[in-house]
């Protein structure tokens, strides 16, 4: 079975929940930037939680399916269409051998997930088939998908119609986006001063934001605490001498725009990183379009851990309604 | 008349650089495909084109602005 892409959309890849294990290595997880959604999509198409999709952004493609197959869209709201009549988003159903699946404009939200019974069946590079595009690695032959590519589809039981992830249950950032940080192992580099101005200050989505990291502005230029620069770490304050990034992990270079480094981010550097966004929030992160204004919110470990359960529940709890 | 809308929220630009004249003037002629603007976003310039044919009215918004998707950035007569 083949899906084909007739319009490609901006950047549509294929995306699972990524190949951890290796970013030590200097090759970063990767998989979707909503991990919840995709998670959500395959289940209502009756897939593995973590079978590969096509994960687009702000704008979709146009597909032709192959085969008779089940498909659900979720994640942004961006109006989906069956040879043009509307279809829900979050939502199971059928389609056709020849039927085209396309897009509206996009109204809420930053990224969907296209799920197919199945799932999309490249073949797995380190144990994903996630796509790092600048690595050249994964999904479609490593790149975002292009006009006129057949890609493979997976053999799948015929999935049901009409099975809908319940409202309440379709986790989206909120207007501003609160996103939880954790301070970390070089907060003590930031004046009290600039530290409270982290978050207290008013910041909005950067055009640059992509798959490796979202870059935000608005706020006040953060000062550091003087001292004398240790040995290879340059002269900048925002320099240290190199260290180890974490997924989420905020690196603010020259102390003005703080970058939050997502799922196709670099591994190390040699920018202070003054905490990290907690992972049962970077699924928010994938949302953000350009410009949403974004609040950061100051969370301790234990916080974190109980976030982090939270999402897990909430998996848990559309899995239950699908049954 | 029609208006073009931005398929995709970022920047707009009427211009393919900053020394270049906008892609169109007033009283131009646009056919199906003629570029109108690019979008800025992630990193890349994406085309925005015509998909009708006519003549170019006026931009809709101003050089270097942000849009979201589906906003009218030209319209023709």
């Amino acid at each position: 079975m083949t899906l084909e892409i007739v319009k490609p959309g901006l950047a549509t890849t294929v995306q699972d929940l990524g190949r951890p294990g290796y970013f030590h290595l200097g090759i970063p997880e990767g998989g979707a930037m909503d991990r919840l959604a995709l998670t959500a999509a395959n289940m209502l198409v009756g897939n593995e939680d973590g079978a590969a999709c096509l994960e687009a952004v702000f704008m979709g493609p146009e597909v032709k399916f192959g085969a008779d197959m089940t498909v659900a869209v979720t994640g942004a709201e961006l109006p989906v269409m069956l040879d043009g009549a509307p279809r829900d988003t979050w939502t199971s159903f059928r389609v056709k051998a020849g039927q085209v699946l396309s897009f509206g404009f996009l109204k809420e939200g930053a990224r969907i997930y296209i799920a197919v019974s199945g799932g999309i069946d490249t073949p797995p590079a380190l144990g994903s088939r996630s796509t790092y595009a600048i690595g050249a690695l994964g999904g479609f032959e490593g790149r975002p998908v292009a006009a006129g590519d057949v890609i493979p589809v997976g053999k799948a039981m015929e999935g049901s119609d009409g099975r809908s992830v319940p409202q309440a249950l379709r986790r989206r950032p909120g207007k501003p986006a609160v996103l939880r940080v954790l301070p970390g192992l070089y907060w003590h580099r930031l004046t009290e001063k600039s530290q409270n101005a982290f978050f207290d200050d008013d910041w909005t989505v950067a055009p640059e934001a992509d798959r490796m990291g979202y870059r935000f502005r608005g706020g006040q230029q953060m000062e550091f605490v003087a001292r004398e620069q240790p040995f290879g770490a340059g002269s900048d304050p925002s320099n240290i001498v190199d260290g180890c990034y974490s997924y989420g992990s905020i690196q603010v270079p020259g102390g003005l725009e703080p970058i939050v480094l997502h799922r196709d981010a670099v591994s190390g550097g040699g920018y202070f990183t003054l905490g990290a966004v907690i992972s049962a929030d970077m699924d928010l992160i994938g949302q953000l379009q350009p410009n949403a204004p974004v609040k950061f919110e100051r969370v301790d470990m234990d916080q974190a851990l109980s976030a982090r359960k939270v999402r897990k529940e909430t998996i848990e709890q559309i899995r239950q309604a699908l049954l | 008349m029609s208006n073009i809308q931005s398929p995709l929220p970022g920047t707009f630009y009427h211009q393919a650089s900053p020394e270049e004249p906008p892609f169109k003037s007033a009283g131009d002629a646009v056919a199906v495909g003629d570029v109108i603007g690019l979008i800025e976003v992630m990193k890349t310039f994406i085309q925005v084109t015509a998909e009708e044919p006519g003549t170019f009215e006026k931009y809709a918004v101003q050089n270097a602005a942000p849009v979201t998707a589906g906003d009218v950035v030209a319209e023709l007569k």
